[in-house]
């Protein structure tokens, strides 16, 4: 039979998980771009490479202070944000989308070029450059239970600090979309020459937006690089940068606590639905019978998209957005 | 009309110097792959008054607009407003200087409240930069403004709306409000493409009469449009654009009278009777006319024969 206490409690460590943080700071991001400036950058995932790795190399090849390799991850969101933008955000929205999600996936290729192992550890994987992260955790005992969810200690340090990264990130993005900058995104969002004939500098915005919502993506690849304590090129494919989406556009996009909300259902999902799948096709007697336990990793995700287009159709507004302004679209 | 007519002694001709210009521009071309969408020798704006752009379809107007408010760049040509040049600037530069434009197909911003449309309009903002909106206190400035908006929302009869979405205004409200945010940036010259198209009869009324508050606040406006009632009611000069070029200038009662305007508008042949033979053939004067048409239409050379 199903065990339905084991599907909620796994599905609430992933609703608070290291996976909800780390696409929860995507989404963030995103939502700067996409759901405030219409950007549309397909290449988010790129952007918490360059943090990730930025931090790992500077931390466990030149021997930087662990604050040191994360001041360089997150220079590495803004460089990268700046290389993509200045040829780009004085065309039309469409380049930008080709341009992000090629530059992330050449950024990939070449971590994982076997002739820069030396460098970025190539398809093995980068390790070492976590050891003050460890060292810091306070919490003493291996492991720690809440309401029959079980974290080990590790697992428990880097979700506090990853939630309260969230909490910070949101405070900042809630500060900066209810001030006058704020409204001038949503103005280029809407209309880029209105904006324009309003005297405001759109590139100089657009450039700001992009490097924004970047060092959020780039914060997340510190985050997640921390909390598993290795870096494998391989897990920062585009399918990512499409999960975060499914998060933004799930919780509301332009609404401050959207990607946050998004980003925890979705993995709550994921998880929910995988355990489901994976119980009720195991056994000497399945429950389902047509599918194969080892298919479950697959179709988990074609039922997630599944619910997806759902609530699309009956809340294609998300869980915090405005109906009214959704309402405008379908015009 | 002001007590003292700002274009007394001006001579209606294309190209002549006003009184006192605030606009000058000379040998404007902007040129589209063989198409030389704009060619102005020289035209001036007079300060202070209301100037209709008219000109028929593809005449220029609105590509000049985009170029003298800096949304398109020119082949060759300079302009000046109020003595310093203004060519080479970028959109949001031009607007900063005073120049405002509005757009032929209005550009309310939808998913906006009509209120934050408006105090998007105001310049100078603290709150608007990056770190000013982190660290200074923008709170006073953002009153301020939102005040200033309430008082034009009032005069434009939106303050009812100002909770609404953009969006969801009609047709002639977006106009209406494309106006008053343009006016939230205390613009000198204020220019309007085509502000009575796809408004109903009522509103054009309400419309005129707040171009023509417009100039009672010191403000020039200069405008395209194609309506001639609209055009006589309120402007002070007619400037005509036909292919690229300023054909006319005058006084509005002067138009209707000038040939090359009739030419423009309603082609060089209007006045002619066409006469045809039993079969349905043109004979005599309209079949040379027929001929001479032809063969403008295929061009100089008939390499591209069995196309007619």
């Amino acid at each position: 039979m199903i065990d339905f206490s084991a599907l909620l409690t796994n599905g609430i460590a992933q609703l608070v998980g290291t996976s909800a943080v780390f696409f929860a700071l995507l989404a963030i991001g995103l939502n700067i771009h996409f759901g405030y400036t219409g950007l549309l950058n397909f290449g988010q995932i790129g952007f918490a490479l360059v943090g990730g790795y930025g931090m790992g190399i500077a931390v466990a090849n030149f021997g930087l202070p662990l604050w040191g390799g994360v001041l360089v991850g997150l220079g590495c969101g803004v460089v990268l944000a700046l290389l993509l933008g200045i040829p780009t955000l004085r065309l039309r929205a469409d380049y930008l989308a080709i341009v992000t999600i090629a530059a992330s996936e050449i950024l990939r290729l070449i971590t994982r070029s076997t002739s820069l192992t030396n460098f970025t550890g190539g398809t093995q994987g980068l390790t070492g450059y976590g050891g003050a992260f460890t060292a810091a955790n306070p919490f003493g005992q291996p492991r720690y239970s809440f309401f029959g969810v079980t974290f080990l200690r590790g697992e428990l340090w880097a979700i506090c600090v990853g939630w309260t990264v969230v909490a910070l990130s949101v405070l900042l993005v809630w500060l900066l979309v209810r001030s006058p900058w704020g409204r001038v995104l949503r103005a280029i969002r809407e209309d880029e020459d209105a904006a324009r004939a309003l005297g405001k500098n759109v590139f100089a915005y657009k450039m700001q937006a992009l490097i924004l919502g970047g060092v959020f993506g780039a914060l997340g690849g510190i985050c997640y690089a921390l909390s598993v304590q290795s870096l494998t090129p391989d897990f920062y494919s585009p399918p990512q940068t499409f999960f975060a989406y499914a998060a933004l556009i799930l919780g509301g996009a332009g609404r401050v606590l959207g990607p946050v909300i998004g980003a925890m259902i979705f993995w709550f999902l994921v998880s929910v639905i995988d355990g489901l799948l994976r119980q009720a096709t195991a056994g000497d007697q399945p429950v389902i019978t047509f599918i194969d336990s080892i298919d479950v990793g697959a179709i988990r995700f074609v039922l997630v998209g599944l619910s997806l287009g759902l609530l699309m159709v009956f809340r294609p507004q998300g869980i915090f957005g405005n109906r009214r302004e959704v309402q405008l679209d379908a015009r | 009309m002001p007590a003292e007519d700002p274009f007394a002694g001006v001579p209606p001709e294309p190209g002549c110097a006003k009184l006192n210009p605030i606009m000058t521009m000379s040998g404007i071309t902007r040129v589209f792959g063989g198409l030389k969408a704009v060619d102005v020798e020289h035209l001036e704006i007079q300060r202070g008054a209301i100037t209709g752009l008219i000109g028929p379809n593809g005449a220029g107007k609105t590509t000049l607009f985009n170029l003298l408010t800096g949304f398109d760049r020119p082949n060759s040509g300079t302009w000046t407003f109020e003595g310093r040049p203004l060519n080479r600037l970028a959109a949001h530069r031009v607007a900063r200087r005073g120049v405002v434009r509005t757009f032929q197909l209005t550009k309310a911003l939808a998913k906006m409240t009509v209120l934050d449309n408006m105090r998007l309009g105001a310049t100078g903002q603290t709150g608007e930069s990056f770190f000013g909106a982190l660290f200074t206190r923008w709170g006073r400035q953002e009153r301020a403004v939102t005040e200033k908006a309430w008082e034009l929302l009032v005069r434009f009869r939106l303050d009812a709306k100002a909770d609404d979405l953009a969006g969801s205004l009609s047709g002639g409200q977006r106009k209406l409000l494309e106006m008053a945010r343009a006016l939230m940036m205390d613009p000198t010259v204020v220019m309007l493409d085509e502000p009575m198209a796809g408004v109903n009869p009522a509103l054009t009324q309400t419309l005129l009469g707040h171009v023509k508050s417009l100039r009672d606040d010191d403000m020039t406006v200069l405008f395209v449009e194609h309506d001639m009632d609209v055009i006589r009611d309120i402007s002070d000069w007619v400037v005509v654009m036909a292919q690229g070029s300023v054909i006319a200038e005058g006084p509005p009662e002067a138009l209707s009278s000038n040939k090359a305007v009739v030419d423009a508008y309603l082609g060089v042949h209007h006045d002619r009777a066409l006469e045809f033979d039993a079969d349905g053939n043109p004979v005599g004067e309209t079949a040379e006319l027929v001929t001479e048409m032809e063969s403008v239409e295929r061009g100089p050379d008939t390499a591209r024969d069995g196309r007619s």
